[in-house]
């Protein structure tokens, strides 16, 4: 690649002035069935949401929002089926419930899937054509700097950690690109958002920078009518307990 | 393959990258499995990833004599099968096995006392692979050393081949039990703790104050029913390594299926109990007591 670095477009500026009266924490459900459920809730939680786990319909009932873990998608899948929360998932995503898919969740999240398992069903949402293993096997997943405008916070780059992940392939209208980068020599989408919806084929939750899920927090918070100040979602963006 | 280049600091191999590949199998079952009939029916019953191997360990044990590596061209064979990942057996030190799996394109490797070792002084050094490794370790000195390797994730031995589950479950309780010891410790007593684990004290200080390993636990080594995929999670391994339980046993399929379930609902007995009917056979089973000690493969690997 020759100088197409990642790209992105600024949603808004950046923190606004920041209000005294504290929002009651928005309620945020990681989807509990496989994957990387904890390092979800962590970043969550530091994002200044309530982490809570769904692995059952009734759960699923309690929170304003869910993230989509990492793991592996075919079964996430059949284990989504198996236990009756495809069409309670499908049902609160079409009403407008905000929902946050990394890598494996990104493929739950996407209207059409290349290179699935033949039996595997996506939730859909996102207008967008997903490539599962589409950078390859094991030994080809990398990390790198990503430069993602539309993050609250400084404008730091991402560090993302991509893992046998996907790519947006096609992208419908409607679709913001937040992040892309070069194979050879064309640009792929590898971090998006549509309405409430937001994807990214990268981890930051096995990071210590949690801009992607304040980001998804402010997206919750926006739906539920609830706006917190700014600044507070901002802020909660790193923190030092050095882990991985 | 296409080449991917993202930005100059694009670095494939890292700890973060190896470590995460094994943070996205949690709350999931890895499932032995000797042809590509079987990795597909495993990745239709919801493994996370297959282990391909030439014999399961009930086999190996069975037939006796030197337990290699598997045929390149059948792990090849299951790497085209299914679109999970593919994990495969190098035996312990035996660094060259672990490039050819490498070249092949596995996605973990797993250096296992299941196979025969091929250096007792020496494991691989782990650190100069791009491709992450498993471990197993009885307890939690034994992790540390594997980590200290290079080591990604660690399993819990157990007695492979056995169907009796009685040996996963110590070695759960001793690594779990020796954490939660280094937690109630005063920092300057941690000196003494590491010499005692035989472990480097940077490593047993960070698990103090985590109170976890820095790398992902599962749990292996007779493994046979969906209660016992169940128990050991809660005894705090965050997913499962079944082998020959699943092959071994009467109906593959719906056991490895009810395995899958047990798994993710580890904490709730009613879906274990749904989960448990109608399984049909389960493996055979040997005693751990009745093997004679040197046919114990947990005592390989040190």
């Amino acid at each position: 690649m020759t100088g197409a670095g990642p790209t992105g477009r600024a949603r808004q500026p950046a923190a606004g002035p920041a209000q005294e009266q504290r929002p009651r924490p928005v309620r945020i459900g990681v989807l509990a069935v496989q994957g990387d459920v904890r390092e979800h809730v962590r970043a969550l939680t530091l994002a200044g949401a309530e982490a809570l786990l769904v692995r059952r319909p009734a759960e699923l009932d309690q929170v304003d929002g869910l993230v989509l873990p990492g793991g592996e998608s075919t079964t996430i899948d059949r284990l989504t089926r198996v236990f009756g929360l495809r069409e309670p998932l499908r049902e609160r995503i079409a009403g407008g419930m905000p929902a946050y898919g990394s890598c494996a969740g990104m493929i739950m999240l996407a209207d059409r899937l290349l290179d699935g398992h033949p039996q595997q069903q996506t939730l859909g949402g996102l207008d967008v054509t997903v490539r599962r293993n589409a950078f390859g096997r094991q030994v080809d997943s990398f990390e790198c700097d990503l430069e993602v405008p539309a993050l609250p916070g400084s404008g730091a780059p991402v560090r993302a950690v991509f893992i046998r992940a996907p790519w947006v392939e096609q992208a419908g209208p409607g679709v913001e690109v937040l992040a892309s980068v070069a194979v050879d020599g064309r640009e792929t989408g590898v971090a998006v958002r549509q309405g409430p919806l937001l994807a990214t084929s990268f981890h930051p939750e096995v990071t210590d920078d949690h801009r992607f899920h304040a980001l998804f927090v402010q997206m919750v918070r926006e739906v539920v009518g609830s706006i917190g100040p700014r600044s507070q979602a901002a802020e909660a963006t790193t923190d030092d307990e050095g882990e991985r | 393959m296409s080449t991917t280049e993202t930005s100059p600091q694009h670095e494939a191999g890292t700890t973060r990258v190896k470590r995460g590949m094994a943070d996205m199998l949690k709350g999931g079952v890895i499932m032995d499995v000797v042809t590509a009939e079987q990795a597909k029916i495993a990745e239709d019953a919801g493994a996370v990833a297959v282990m391909a191997l030439e014999r399961v360990p009930a086999d190996i044990r069975a037939q006796g004599g030197v337990a290699r590596m598997s045929d390149p061209e059948m792990i090849a064979g299951i790497v085209d099968a299914v679109s999970i990942p593919v994990m495969a057996k190098a035996r312990i030190g035996h660094f060259v096995e672990a490039q050819v799996l490498q070249s092949l394109g596995v996605d973990y490797i797993d250096e296992s006392e299941v196979l025969t070792p091929a250096d007792y002084s020496h494991h691989i050094d782990k650190w100069a692979f791009t491709v992450p490794f498993v471990c197993g370790a009885t307890n939690l000195g034994e992790a540390l050393r594997r980590i200290t390797e290079g080591a990604a994730m660690i399993r819990s031995k157990g007695e492979a081949g056995t169907g009796d589950v009685s040996n996963a479950t110590t070695h759960m309780r001793s690594i779990r039990g020796e954490i939660r010891r280094l937690q109630s410790m005063a920092e300057d007593e941690l000196y003494v703790a590491a010499k005692e684990l035989q472990a480097p004290y940077d490593l047993v200080a960070e698990v103090a104050r985590r109170g976890s390993l820095p790398v992902v636990l599962f749990t292996a080594g007779g493994i046979a029913t969906p209660a016992d995929a169940a128990m050991m999670m809660q005894l705090g391994a965050e997913g499962v390594f079944v082998g020959s339980g699943i092959f071994k046993s009467g109906n593959p399929a719906a056991r490895a299926e009810a395995i899958v379930k047990a798994t993710t609902f580890y904490d709730d007995a009613d879906v274990i109990a749904q989960a448990s009917r109608g399984l049909g056979e389960a493996m055979v089973g040997i005693n751990v007591d009745d093997l004679p000690e040197p046919h114990r493969l947990a005592e390989r690997g040190w």
